[in-house]
This record gives C-alpha cells, sequence and structure tokens, in this order.
C-alpha cells in the first residue's frame, strides 16, 4: 500500500435502516481502500451487506431512509455528507455502478441506444448526436455486434450477456475513475460470465479503472481480484491479497466459503484451482446454519453460531480486525489463536471435517 | 396485427349479437306494456290493437322478430323507427350524440388527467397528508352512485337551489355550436360528476403502480447514472402508466354508464336520457338501438386500447 491517498477510502463506514422490526444494522464499520488499476473484491453470502455499503457509496441508500456514518473519501470530499445535488454529478460520471440482474436493471420501455445516451447527457453538454455516437462507439467497444443497428432495439430484445454488456457500457461510458459492480456476472451463464469479467479487466488496462466488485462467488473474485474483503453480517471478517485468501486464508468463514465452492469431479473449479492449489476434499461441505438477522446480531463474534470452533468466551464481545503476524496486509477479525488457526486449515485443505481437524490439532476445549 | 384486429373486430361483432339478444330477451321478459296497447289510444278496439300489432310485427314469434330486427341492423345498417314518434332511431340517436359525446369526452380527459396526476402526487407523497386525504377522497367517490352524487353536487352547487350556487344547474345545457362558454359552463358539474368514481380508481391505480416501479431496479439504475430526480420520476412514471391504460378500457363502459345516468340527473338531452325516455314509453327499437350504440362504442374502444397498448409496451407481441 503505497502512502499516498487512495482514489477511494471507506472509513468505518455504518449504515442502519430503521425498519418497524427495529434498526437493521446492514453495514457496521466497515474500511476499505481501492486504487487506480486495482481491483478489490467484496465477497460475502447474501444480507452480509456487501450490497448496501456499494449503494451507499454512491448515495443511493440515502432516499431509503438509511442512517449513515462514517467517512467516503474520494478525491478529497466526503461522500456521506456532501450534498445530493453534487454527489448526483459523481454519480454516473467518476464512480459508476454495473448492477447485478441486466433485465431488472434495465428501464424495459427504453430503447438500449436512449437509455445510454441519457447518462452521457446527464453529465455532458453534448447534442443528441454526439451523445448518440458516443454510445454506439461505447456499445461496440463492449463487443456488441453491428451497434449502429442494435442501439435501436429494447432491452428485452438482448440476450442476458448482451443486456450486461449494455450496462457495462452504460457504467463506463463517461470513462469513470471507480467502477462498482454488484454481482456482475451472477444472472449470466458461465461462458458468458467468463467473457464479461476478461471484458471488465480489459477496460480497466484501457481506463486505468479502479474496480469494486462484489460477489458471493469465489471463482469471479480468484479471476479478477487483488486483493478481497470477506464480509459477514455487515462487518468485515478477512481481508488479504487474494492469493492469500486462497492459500492461507484466517477465517473459519472464509475457510466455509473456500470449502462450499462446487467441484468437478472432486476438483476444484479450474480457475479457483490455478491461484489456490489443490484443496483436497470429496464433496460440497455448507457452512452450517444460515446468515443471521441483522436486527439482532449474535453477541461477540457473529460469527459464532455457525462456528465449528465456538468456545463460550467468543460470544462476548467482537473480534478486532487485527494482521496475522507474518502480514501486515492481511487482517483477520477471529478470537482463535493464529497458531491453530493455521493447523486448522492445513488439516481442512487435507480434506479434513471440521470435527476431525479440531481432534487432530486439540483446539476447542483448551483455546 | 392486422389478422389480430380482424379478429378482434369479428369477435365484436358476436358480442353485439349477444347483447342484442340479451336486450331483446330482457325487453320481452321484464313486465312491460303491450306497446300496441300503449299507441292505440284511450279505451282502443281490440281490432286497432290487432292492427298496430301488425304494423309494429310484435305479434311475429319472438324468434321471427329477433330474426328480422338482426337482419335490419346488421345487413342493412337499419336500426328501425320508434314505436312512439315514428322518426328513424339513427336519426334520434344523431341527434342527442353531441351532447353525450361532450359529456363523455370531457368527463374523460377531466378522469385521465386528475386520476393521473393524484396517483402521481400521492405516490410520490406517500404517506404524508397530501396523500391521505386524495385517498380518503378517491375512496368516497369510489364508494358513492355516480347518480347519488350527481343529486348531491346539484344540491349543493347548482345555481337555481344550491346552497353554494355557483354553476348552472339541471337542465342548463346548451349545444356547444349555439354558446360555446355556456355549454362549457353547464357541463362543469356533470362532468366533475362523471369523471370522479373513474378518477379515484385511477389515481389509486396510479398510486399503487408508481410506488412499486419507483422501487424497481431500473429506477435504482437512473439514479445511480446520475440522472435529475425529475428525470427518474419519469421513468417511474412511463412504467407506471401502462397498467392503468390496460384498465382504460374497462373503466371506458363506468364511465359511460354513469354518463346516461347523469344525463337523466342533470336533464341533458344526450342519449341516455333517450334510452330512458324509450324505456318509460316501452319504445323497443329506440332502447336496442341506444344500447347497441353504447355496447358498439365499449367494444371498439377496448380495441383500440388494446391494439396503442402494442405501442406503449414494445414487449407486447401480438400472436
Amino acid at each position: 500500500m503505497s502512502d499516498e491517498e487512495p482514489l477511494l477510502r471507506v472509513e468505518d463506514l455504518v449504515v442502519d435502516f430503521p425498519t418497524e422490526d427495529g434498526v437493521v444494522h446492514a453495514v457496521d464499520r466497515i474500511s476499505y481502500e481501492v486504487n487506480p488499476g486495482r481491483t478489490l473484491g467484496i465477497v460475502g453470502e447474501s444480507g452480509s451487506g456487501k450490497t448496501v455499503a456499494s449503494l451507499t457509496t454512491l448515495g443511493l441508500t440515502r432516499r431509503q431512509g438509511a442512517r449513515i456514518s462514517g467517512r467516503i473519501f474520494f478525491k478529497g470530499e466526503d461522500l456521506v455528507t456532501l450534498p445530493e445535488d453534487r454527489l448526483r454529478k459523481i454519480r454516473g460520471d467518476e464512480l459508476a455502478m454495473v448492477f447485478q440482474d441486466p433485465l431488472s436493471a434495465l428501464h424495459p420501455l427504453y430503447k438500449v441506444g436512449v437509455q445510454l445516451t441519457e447518462a452521457v447527457r446527464a453529465h455532458r453538454d453534448v447534442t443528441k448526436q454526439q451523445a448518440r455516437d458516443r454510445a454506439i462507439e461505447m456499445l461496440g467497444h463492449v463487443g456488441i455486434p453491428d451497434p449502429a443497428r442494435r442501439i435501436d432495439d429494447f432491452p428485452h430484445e438482448f440476450s442476458g450477456g448482451m443486456r450486461q454488456r449494455a450496462m457495462i457500457a452504460m457504467a463506463l461510458i463517461n470513462e469513470p475513475k471507480v467502477l462498482i459492480a454488484d454481482e456482475p456476472t451472477t444472472a449470466l451463464d458461465v461462458t458468458v460470465q467468463a467473457q464479461i469479467l476478461a471484458l471488465m479487466e480489459r477496460l480497466q488496462r484501457e481506463l486505468d479503472m479502479a474496480i469494486v466488485i462484489i460477489t458471493h462467488d469465489l471463482g469471479v473474485v480468484a479471476e479478477v481480484a487483488d486483493e478481497i474483503t470477506v464480509m459477514y453480517a455487515g462487518k468485515i471478517v478477512e481481508r488479504a491479497k487474494a492469493e492469500r485468501i486462497f492459500t492461507a486464508p484466517e477465517h473459519p468463514y472464509t475457510w466455509g466459503l473456500l470449502r462450499s465452492v462446487p467441484t468437478v469431479e472432486g476438483q476444484t473449479w479450474g480457475l479457483m484451482r490455478e491461484r489456490s492449489g489443490t484443496i483436497e476434499r470429496k464433496e460440497l461441505v455448507p457452512i452450517q446454519g444460515s446468515p443471521p438477522s441483522l436486527i439482532n446480531p449474535p453477541s461477540g463474534c457473529h460469527f459464532h453460531p455457525r462456528c465449528p470452533y465456538f468456545q463460550p468466551s467468543h460470544a462476548e464481545s467482537e473480534p478486532p480486525l487485527e494482521p496475522v503476524p507474518d502480514d501486515p496486509d492481511h487482517t483477520v477479525a477471529c478470537f482463535v489463536h493464529s497458531e491453530q488457526r493455521r493447523m486448522l486449515w492445513a488439516n481442512l485443505r487435507q480434506g479434513a471435517t471440521p470435527q476431525e481437524a479440531i481432534e487432530t490439532v486439540g483446539a476447542g476445549d483448551g483455546a | 396485427m392486422l389478422r389480430y384486429i380482424a379478429r378482434r373486430l369479428i369477435w365484436g361483432v358476436v358480442i353485439l349479437i349477444v347483447v342484442c339478444a340479451l336486450t331483446f330477451i330482457l325487453f320481452r321478459v321484464l313486465p312491460t306494456a303491450n306497446p300496441a296497447i300503449l299507441r292505440a289510444g284511450r279505451d282502443p278496439q281490440p281490432r286497432l290493437i290487432k292492427e298496430i300489432e301488425q304494423v309494429l310485427g310484435v305479434n311475429k314469434p319472438l324468434i321471427v322478430q329477433f330474426w328480422e330486427y338482426l337482419k335490419q341492423v346488421f345487413f342493412h345498417f337499419n336500426l328501425g323507427y320508434s314505436w312512439y314518434s315514428d322518426a328513424p332511431v339513427s336519426e334520434l340517436i344523431f341527434e342527442r350524440l353531441p351532447a353525450t359525446l361532450s359529456l363523455c369526452l370531457g368527463g374523460a380527459i377531466l378522469w385521465v388527467v386528475v386520476g393521473l396526476g393524484v396517483g402521481i402526487i400521492s405516490a410520490l407523497r406517500r404517506g404524508k397528508l397530501a396523500d391521505r386525504a386524495a385517498m380518503v377522497g378517491a375512496l368516497v367517490a369510489i364508494s358513492a352512485p355516480t347518480f347519488w352524487l350527481g343529486i348531491v353536487a346539484l344540491y349543493l352547487f347548482a345555481a337555481e337551489i344550491g346552497r353554494f350556487p355557483i354553476f348552472p344547474g339541471a337542465g342548463s345545457y346548451v349545444s356547444f355550436t349555439q354558446n360555446p362558454a355556456k355549454w362549457f359552463g353547464s357541463l362543469i358539474l356533470p362532468w366533475l360528476v362523471v369523471a370522479a368514481s373513474s378518477a379515484a380508481v385511477f389515481a389509486r391505480l396510479m398510486r399503487g403502480n408508481l410506488s412499486e416501479t419507483m422501487g424497481e431496479d431500473y429506477i435504482r439504475t437512473a439514479r445511480a447514472k446520475g440522472l435529475p430526480e425529475h428525470s427518474v420520476t419519469r421513468q417511474g412514471v412511463r412504467a407506471a402508466i401502462n397498467p392503468a391504460f390496460t384498465a382504460f378500457g374497462l373503466e371506458l363502459g363506468f364511465l359511460l354508464g354513469g354518463a346516461l345516468l347523469i344525463e337523466i340527473v342533470f336533464n341533458i338531452p344526450g342519449v341516455g336520457l333517450l334510452n330512458y325516455h324509450a324505456i318509460r314509453s316501452s319504445d323497443f327499437p329506440v332502447v336496442q338501438g341506444t344500447v347497441l350504440l353504447a355496447a358498439m362504442f365499449i367494444v371498439l374502444m377496448n380495441i383500440v386500447v388494446d391494439v396503442a397498448y402494442a405501442y406503449l409496451d414494445p414487449r407486447v407481441r401480438f400472436s
């Protein structure tokens, strides 16, 4: 990490939604930063707060009655306190976002071209024709064949992959500094996923853009991310260089995620295997239980009800996000001793179940 | 597309025949007086009644009467002659049409503009005072029968009898060609009354639709693009209008029904009043003609609405 101010720096961001059932603590004191040309992956289950965090960056949770605190620095300005009209000028221009389901994220009754040109004209003082030319150029750039003709199609006339390409074209049409991509490939089939990821990487190089990619799919971040942040119940539980997440993960939740990625004939999925080496295992191991309520999150470590390595003391206070002994850039929030964590992971990698790992390492009772 | 319209038109004709049959049956089944007796004057000779029955054709078997009527209507476009005044039914209707059109057209414009406007404001200010007031008003307007609303409106606002005599009341209608200003003034109250329930339906529909579309992903996308809020709202409204438009064809029937009653309440010399008098004097050809005209209008408008929908929503394809 350089000493220079990062392009986008999120600091102690808290997003609460008051509801009739109580306050939903969607995002709880998270911090991260991204730099030009780099990709940050934010990984977590549905409801872990990853989407809310990024929508908040663009100010899109404001009108949902969110209570927001913390700071989001972008080019020296704090986006949390920035007035709406100034934030609107940044949104879609220097900060852009690609959404999960391109069919529902595109307006069904407007032509693709109209939806692209309005993005240009919201920020640039250009004629309709200039905006249209730019839209055609951009559609061609993201790989839509015959863009001069397809620009007058409606979204339903595009295939799923083309729709996501159009979404990306729309987000990048003003050459943003930061692109936030929320599950950009989830709604697409696997071959198209790879194309879209490759497209994003190419455009990132061309524009020297920072990308924040939000996903539940470790295969996707394995492909593109330089750095990975793992979120659970609104908090960051682990954060490291991408390689470290796959070779030396420290948090039991991250282990669970890694072990619940589907494999083909006993192998981990190709993309991940390149990075993580082999994780020996015979079957899918799901994480027990389900994500916790964000209104009344579990006490102490929020993961404790689902953690195989849980000790009663873990429910008393929240674990701080601290660097691991040998890598200051790798931080983790876990009460299990780092020695024990390493041994546990070594066993899990060999294909042991959590129970077997605990017995071998002798962790648990004595920790 | 043309095949679709052709198919819809053929179905429309079938519906009109069914409407004819229903009116025909209703008129015969309900205890109306024998039209021949009504026409025969005081203390008629039975022979005279027979003669009149012969002239009107009401002594033939019902099925033959019905068939002859259909033949005239569908093959000769002849709606017959009034049993009461011997005038051609089409002429009677044609004379009365401008008043009814004035009432319906103005009512429809008011209905759509007010309905959509109130619905949009309500949706954007959900839960606020304006929204609550509008929705209470809408509930009243939907619940109240049109003729009752008309009577209340006269009681409150009519120039002659009203508590607040600010608008011309019943019987003040003059045709547009005679005096446009008076025409407009005389129709203000009827328009308001006729439009009320449809506008209320539309307001509630639009409020629900817009609240829903403003939560859609594409609205979030529009905001993420940095569009100003009025452009974002416009995109929401654009999507919310389609379902309301579908309801337009249906609601038009209610409007027409209401308008016919309001013509009676406000004594506007339109097709509704013609129909009312025809029913009272057992003047079957006129009843049948007016009903048929109303049915034809509804059928045609629904085809227009459905075809227009294809232009409003590009995802709709006719097959």
